[in-house]
């Protein structure tokens, strides 16, 4: 890739260029139902380009149609000035747009190197792979970056977020000018991010456009120049970031002003006193974390914050009995308790929303009635036999209580939006009635709204005496939510904090 | 790579609110036809094969049809727990020859055991060799293609070694009647099939196990984690499975007067082929037990309709083959998942 000069003004009138890429009246349907009605996106080289909007927004139908994966209906799409009407990814590939999502597939039996030149494999003789010259090539690569990772690691030994650095440097190798990034943080830490993030940074100096998704508002502030917000299948507004501020753009993206975001702690009476619904003492497991000692009263939340790999969500496994060789001592209510298995946890009272929902938390094509029923069969039968309505009754009321938009509970989960997945996940718990929530990264992938009534749900019931562990990646969300904060590092909870005295800046620090 | 990744995120137009509606009405169509669109298929095959011969639409005929389909449909419903579970048993066709042996050598001699001894002893051996299927698959983590790959080696060898390799005839007239028997003019093979049938429709459709098999077969990780016993549903589908083998070997040895250690070979797979007809998903979680009867039905009747026409059971193998590639091509669910 090489370096693009801004253009001075009036040198080059013809191209509509100076943009890398420009989308007009972009609309697609399936079946007849619009799903993208006005896609509108206009992509400046050496920028990144934030396009928000809620789950539905048109937002996955619009970059499906910049890939190539689906045709458009009508509407104009100009690279470098030029109208382009990709048939297939390749395609799109080859004018130079490459896409990086949170779904990673790379090949992780082979190595880095490997992997950032599949297909493409320098060659001896015509058929061997010219390994030294191709971890050459690797290394240089991502030397250029600054991206400390070995050509000739594994892949499968890389973390999530050294993953998906090397498919930032595969883009390269194409040379990409546009980069799509579908929510490229979901599933890694802060440091990681950073480290992503000064990728990014990296590829709009050397001229890129960079399209970023994500349902981060900080992310977004940090990182973008410009933004576009779709809802409902059109484009809404566009402009440049340093023209609008938080609440202005998630009201654009969701319709309406954004009520109170987090958890009014003092609205929920914590009485110390009280016996703990939970304690750990010298809770351990293994090489995954260490020594927790904990204490949980009735209407508190802890946050945990750590980085990915940190022991925190192995600390959740463990608690709900999916961890074994686990040391130490674990009260409920006073009584100490063994918990080997998920049904151990749930006779406990606790339940588990991990952090991946669509590998563990949800079976994809079963129905939300099935979905949500699946933990309370053994109260809705009889003599192994389901009873129907009483199910029917248990889901119509998690359904109403967490305003899940479905057009039947017969629908399977796999074609809902990820707020809604989230809802039915939780409505499959609270039908457990537990009193201690394990929450794992709750509002990943999931919109603005959706969140919100994740949040309200919380302080529910919190204040109806029930207690929350939840894990967070997202700052703001662990310390506007959490009573205290712990913070875990390399498998060690290094700080435990009283809610107000732990600053963003401290916290990122403690955990890095 | 960069290409591929997660189409399934990008295609699959989010549900908002109305779009959503319609995406599941789509959806909801779509299941339609793919549900009945395999017993469309079927009687459009009947018509088709009536017009062809007259002698196909007799009652005599029809009869045939079902008792040569019976073995089968069995097999293949105890076959669509396992693949529902997101597994496979590929040695169903050699549990079948070892409860055959076992209970023929029970139902032969100069006095022979009463049939429901022979019955117990079928059905009893091959619950056994489901169960050592399901505990080595869910506790020892053997992938089921390996494990049950060793149970086809491992029964086979035991069928051989019981019976010394030769068949067991004169079998008792009580024993027989499981496979020559009838009622009200219906063979009681066909009579078996169609209990076998409702036994599991209601287990699949209206019990708590039905649901768990659904739920570890579409996703294993999620079901664990929402506190159902997965390793028990595992061990206890691949023992149904077992014993319904078992009871298509009793039915096979009553019909052939004799035990015989070479039978059922590669009945595993006609029976896998007939849940794949029926539209199971092989990646489990997806299917009825309706579909698999008629991907049976199917198989049977193209089977005699093509004896019927004349045609050499050498192409009838490759008519088969076709189908079978043909219904999975056209399972819109199959595409919706792509």
């Amino acid at each position: 890739m090489k370096q693009e000069p801004k253009p001075a003004p009036g040198l080059d009138p013809d191209r509509v260029a100076s943009l890398l890429l420009d989308a007009e009246g972009v609309t697609k349907a399936f079946n007849g139902v619009p799903a993208l009605r006005h896609g509108v996106l206009r992509l400046r080289p050496g920028s990144v380009h934030a396009l928000c909007g809620g789950n539905g927004a048109g937002k996955s139908t619009f970059l499906s149609i910049l890939m190539g994966i689906l045709q458009r209906d009508d509407g104009d799409i100009r690279v470098d000035g030029r109208e382009v009407h990709f048939k297939n990814p390749r395609q799109a590939l080859e004018a130079g747009i490459s896409i990086i999502t949170q779904e990673l597939s790379p090949v992780k039996g082979m190595t880095v190197a490997e992997n950032l030149y599949l297909g493409r494999e320098p060659r001896a003789l015509g058929c061997f792979v010219n390994h030294r010259r191709l971890n050459a090539m690797a290394a240089e690569l991502l030397d250029r970056l600054g991206f400390r990772i070995q050509p000739t690691s594994l892949m499968s030994s890389l973390s999530l977020a050294e993953m998906q650095l090397v498919e930032i440097a595969k883009a390269l190798t194409h040379d990409s000018r546009i980069l799509i990034m579908d929510e490229p943080t979901s599933a890694i830490g802060q440091h990681e991010t950073e480290l992503l993030f000064k990728a990014v940074r990296q590829l709009r100096s050397i001229g890129a456009g960079i399209i970023y998704v994500t349902h981060r508002m900080t992310e977004i502030f940090e990182l973008a120049d410009d933004y576009t917000v779709f809802r409902d299948g059109a484009f809404v507004v566009s402009g440049a970031i340093r023209e609008i501020d938080r609440r202005h753009l998630i009201r654009q993206i969701i319709g309406r002003d954004a009520a109170s975001q987090f958890r009014t702690v003092a609205s929920v009476k914590v009485n110390r006193k009280e016996r703990p619904l939970l304690e750990t003492r010298g809770y351990a497991c293994g090489p995954k974390f260490g020594e927790v000692n904990l204490t949980l009263h009735p209407g508190e939340v802890v946050g945990i914050y750590g980085l990915l790999g940190s022991g925190r969500s192995e600390f959740l496994q463990a608690l709900f009995g999916l961890e074994t060789g686990v040391k130490g001592e674990l009260r409920v209510n006073g009584e100490r308790v063994r918990v080997r298995s998920p049904k151990d946890a749930m006779r406990q009272g606790m339940a588990l929303v991990t952090e991946d929902r669509k590998a563990s938390g949800l079976v994809l094509p079963l129905s939300v009635t099935e979905n949500i029923a699946m933990s309370s069969l053994d109260r809705w039968s009889t003599a192994g036999f389901v009873r129907t309505r009483q199910e029917g009754q248990g889901v119509q009321e998690m359904v109403d209580k967490f305003k899940i938009r479905t057009a039947s509970v017969q629908m399977p989960v796999q074609y809902m939006s990820g707020g809604n997945q989230q809802k039915v996940v939780l409505g499959r718990w609270l039908q457990t009635r537990p009193r201690l929530l394990l929450l794992d990264e709750p509002t990943r992938g999931i919109d603005e709204g959706a969140k919100q009534e994740i949040y309200r749900f919380m302080t529910e019931f919190t204040s109806a005496g029930g207690a929350i562990i939840m894990v967070s990646s997202e700052v703001d969300e662990v310390l506007g939510m959490s009573d205290r904060v712990l913070v875990f590092r390399r498998g060690f909870p290094c700080r435990e904090s009283r809610e107000g005295s732990l600053t963003r800046e401290e916290l990122v620090h403690l955990a890095a | 790579m960069i290409t591929n990744t997660s189409n399934a995120a990008l295609t699959a137009p989010s549900a908002g609110s109305e779009s959503g509606q319609s995406l599941s009405r789509r959806q909801a169509t779509m299941t339609y036809v793919h549900q009945y669109g395999i017993i469309v298929a079927f009687f459009l095959l009947c018509v088709g094969l009536s017009l062809s011969s007259e002698y196909f639409l007799t009652p005599k005929n029809i009869i045939n049809v079902l008792r040569q389909t019976s073995i089968n449909g069995i097999l293949a419903i105890g076959m669509t727990l396992v693949i529902l579970a997101r597994g496979i048993d590929l040695s169903v066709g050699s549990v079948l020859a070892l409860s055959g042996i076992v209970a023929a050598s029970l139902a032969t001699g100069e006095t022979p055991q009463p049939a429901y001894v022979a019955i117990a002893a079928g059905l009893g051996v091959g619950l056994a060799c489901g169960l050592v299927n399901g505990l080595v698959i869910s506790r020892l983590s053997v992938p089921p293609f390996v494990a049950t790959l060793g149970m086809l080696s491992v029964a086979r060898g035991l069928t051989y070694i019981y019976s010394e390799g030769m068949p067991i005839p004169d079998l008792s007239q009580s024993f027989l009647w499981l496979g020559q028997g009838r009622i009200w003019q219906i063979p009681v093979p066909v009579i078996f099939l169609a209990a076998t049938f409702i036994i599991f429709w209601v287990v699949l459709n209206k019990t708590v196990f039905g649901r768990y098999i659904y739920a570890v077969g579409g996703n294993e990780r999620s079901a664990r984690t929402a506190g159902i016993g997965t390793k028990k549903v595992l061990v206890a589908v691949y023992g149904l499975a077992g014993m319904l083998a078992g009871l298509g070997g009793l039915i096979l040895t009553a019909r052939t007067t004799a035990g015989l250690p070479q039978a059922g070979q590669s009945y595993e797979l006609d029976a896998i082929a007939a849940v794949v007809i029926g539209g199971t998903s092989l990646n489990g979680g997806v299917g009825t037990i309706r579909g698999t009867l008629f991907g049976a039905l199917i198989i049977g009747v193209i089977n005699n309709g093509l004896d019927l026409l004349g045609v050499s059971s050498f192409y009838q193998q490759v008519v088969k083959g076709c189908i079978i590639v043909c219904a999975v091509l056209l399972d819109p669910a199959r595409r919706s998942r792509d």
